[in-house]
């Protein structure tokens, strides 16, 4: 007779309305947002292996920057992209943007014009936008014989002959080291078809989703470096410096992970009474 | 001339350019670079084709006014307003990508609220899918729950500070047990694909013509 | 854009991202004319993409510029996209194979030395890890090895999973769960970092009542 209403109440709690459930979370979220209270983030290992990456470039080198997302995952990499770009036009790199995704490619562009103005950098000397070119794989592969065979002009159709930043840059040779910002398969693509035939050296930002992926990568050598995900990005934000919008999400992300574990402990609470019980 | 032209192309073509990887030299590393320009030029041409099947698509739900022709139309003022605002930009700036072109404006507070919004619902999903679907009912999905649960408390500062045990477990499963995995599931996949890239090239796979 | 054009801008996308938020509660018109919206903007974007970084640039520009062999040249590729396009038209759409054939092999035919090279080759070389001693290093190394070596087995479906293999297989299994658990976690990490995104730009950009 005990049991009858625990039991109604592990019933009720599994035939839960989900939309209580998206209430819990939203609030969740919403509230360390609002308090805005982000610390800064200790670095493991493979963020700041793509932070010594990047910091092991001198002046004038050109780092090659390519945007393989769109909004769909701009809360994660948009933050890594803006803390790379600052790391590389503080030490004076010169940058070079492409993408291969080509709904996220404007997204690349305003943060490159944006942290380009905080540096007085000027386009056509000290960055470019190259845009993009459908086939990602051809793409790839030609711009280690000659970039200016795939890209004749730049992303305003400016060609590349009368952009200074790109005199002496014909190939891979050329670009010291490539820093991708991936929301998918581009990642192998860029490791499969170019790291491994060109030698060329490259780190990579990923979305969380990605990061378990690109472990092998980055155990084999393939890759210098990782930055998975928010957290991944507000190791980086830390290791430079300027706490940006990854470190401020970080409170929220914390809360909504001691959540999801609440569910999953709850749910399977009610999984196992209601299943002593049938 | 239907089935036997394309089956010689593509043999040629995959066949010349193993050939060029490992004869990068003249003339092969040269016209592997031509081959290179035209495969990003023709890819570019399959992205109207699914455009063109969007189009036909509404317009029929439009012309017989199915359920949902109001939102068909929608999406037809949407794709054509987008494409006149892209000349519109490239007409008065010389580019629609110019940051005052009318196009950026379509893309900044359009594409992108609707594209992130879209992937943010399944933000909700997920939470609900933990609490309803994730159970352990066995051995090897309590392993699957474990695994998760470290990996997220480790990936967020309260992990440590509960005890340092999560971190470093979490940076363990990652590089060691889960790492094998991928490796191993991808080198799979990769034979896989070197696989079934020969039988394209020689002919025995062949459902990319039907 | 000026500033009018950014608050008008703010406020569509708040109403956007709100009628697409609002699923949640349940489906509803606002929501289904956001999706088709959507799909219809987005589908025009790539038309100006296609245009803009594909058939100018490459072909139009390439065509003006160029004088001689290659002026000409590029009119083959030019040709082989607008077959691709045959597929419009019932009678003529076996043509657009041509087309298909042509990236199908260079595809195939980049794929198979890429996979080998890039992926095959060097994380198999990265699994022959040495073991020196009985550190956690080394342990690490064995698990590694076994972990591969297991997944590999389990994957492995020519036999009937009995014996060694099947002893195998049952190990790989272990690690896949592990694995899959850890995609679970870094997903569920990947959707929340979305929502987060959302949140900031509904309190920063459109309410501004975070800094």
């Amino acid at each position: 007779m005990e049991s009858a209403p625990k039991r109604g109440f592990w019933e009720a709690m599994n035939n839960l309305d989900r939309r209580i459930i998206f209430l819990i979370l939203l609030v969740c979220v919403a509230i360390p947002l609002l308090l805005n209270v982000g610390a800064p983030i200790p670095p493991t290992r493979p963020v700041q292996l793509a932070y010594d990456a990047v910091e092991s470039l001198e002046a004038g080198d050109v780092m090659m920057v390519s945007i393989d997302f769109d909004a769909t995952s701009a809360p994660e990499l948009m933050p890594m992209l803006r803390s790379a770009l600052r790391h590389a036009f503080s030490k004076d790199v010169k940058v070079a943007m492409l993408g291969h995704i080509a709904i996220g490619l404007p997204l690349g562009h305003m943060a490159l014009e944006e942290i380009a103005a905080e540096y007085d950098k000027e386009y056509g000397i000290d960055y470019v936008d190259l845009g993009y070119r459908p086939g990602y794989i051809a793409v790839m592969i030609a711009m280690g014989r000659d970039i200016g065979d795939i890209f004749a002009s730049d992303y305003r159709g400016t060609p590349l002959a009368e952009l200074p930043v790109m005199t002496g840059v014909r190939s891979y040779d050329d670009i010291e080291l490539l820093f991708g910002f991936e929301h998918g398969a581009v990642i192998d693509y860029w490791v499969r078809y170019t790291q491994a035939r060109f030698s060329q050296r490259m780190t990579f930002g990923t979305t969380a989703v990605m990061a378990p992926d690109a472990y092998p990568y980055l155990q084999a050598g393939q890759i210098e470096g990782l930055v998975g995900g928010l957290k991944g990005a507000a190791e980086y934000e830390n290791l430079i410096g300027h706490l940006g919008l990854a470190t401020r999400g970080m409170p929220a992300q914390q809360w909504a992970h001691l959540l999801v574990i609440g569910f999953i402990v709850l749910g399977n609470l009610g999984y196992f009474f209601t299943r002593r019980k049938n | 001339m239907k089935r036997t032209v394309p089956l010689v192309i593509t043999f040629l073509t995959g066949f010349f350019l193993i050939v060029a990887f490992f004869i990068p030299h003249e003339p092969f590393g040269e016209l592997e670079q031509r081959l290179l320009v035209w495969f990003a030029i023709v890819s570019g041409f399959t992205m109207l084709l699914g455009v063109d099947n969007l189009i036909r698509s509404h317009a029929k739900r439009i012309a017989r006014t199915d359920t949902g022709w109001g939102h068909s139309i929608a999406l037809l003022v949407g794709l054509v307003v987008t494409v006149v605002v892209g000349a519109i930009g490239f007409a008065r700036f010389g580019s629609p990508f110019h940051m005052q072109s009318p196009f950026m404006f379509v893309y900044t507070y359009v594409i992108v609220p609707l594209q992130g919004t879209m992937f943010a619902l399944l933000a909700f999903f997920i939470a609900s899918a933990s609490y309803r679907a994730f159970r352990a009912r066995n051995t090897i999905a309590t392993l699957l729950l474990v695994s998760a649960i470290i990996v997220m408390l480790g990936r967020v500062p309260i992990g440590a500070a509960i005890s340092d045990f999560f971190p470093a477990a979490q940076e363990w499963i990652m590089d060691v047990p889960q790492l094998a995995a991928k490796r191993g599931i991808q080198i799979g996949a990769a034979l896989g694909a070197v696989s079934m890239s020969l039988r394209i090239i020689l002919g025995i796979e062949r459902s990319y013509l039907s | 854009m000026g500033s009018m054009g950014t608050i008008i801008g703010t406020w569509l996308a708040g109403f956007l991202t709100l009628a697409i938020l609002s699923f949640l509660y349940k489906d509803n018109p606002f929501y289904k004319l956001a999706e088709h919206l959507y799909v219809g903007v987005s589908a025009g974007y790539w038309l100006i993409y296609v245009v803009f970084f594909d058939v100018k640039p490459m072909l139009i520009d390439t065509f003006m510029n160029e004088t001689g062999f290659e002026k000409w040249i590029i009119l083959i590729p030019g040709a082989l996209g607008l077959i691709m396009l045959s597929r419009w038209f019932p009678k003529i759409a076996w043509l657009s194979r041509w087309p298909i054939a042509f990236t199908v092999g260079i595809g195939a035919g980049l794929g198979i030395t890429a996979n080998l090279q890039g992926y095959v080759l060097p994380q198999v070389t990265a699994t022959l890890l040495p073991v020196t001693g009985f550190t956690v290093t080394d342990l690490s190394n064995i698990v590694l090895v076994i972990g591969v070596v297991t997944t590999l087995m389990y994957f492995y479906f020519s036999k009937p999973h009995k014996g060694v293999l099947g002893a195998g297989a049952r190990i790989g299994i272990v690690f896949i769960m592990i694995s899959f658990g850890a995609s679970f976690g870094y997903t569920l990490m990947a959707r929340i970092s979305l929502l987060i995104g959302r949140l900031h730009f509904l309190f920063h950009d459109l309410l501004h009542i975070l800094d």
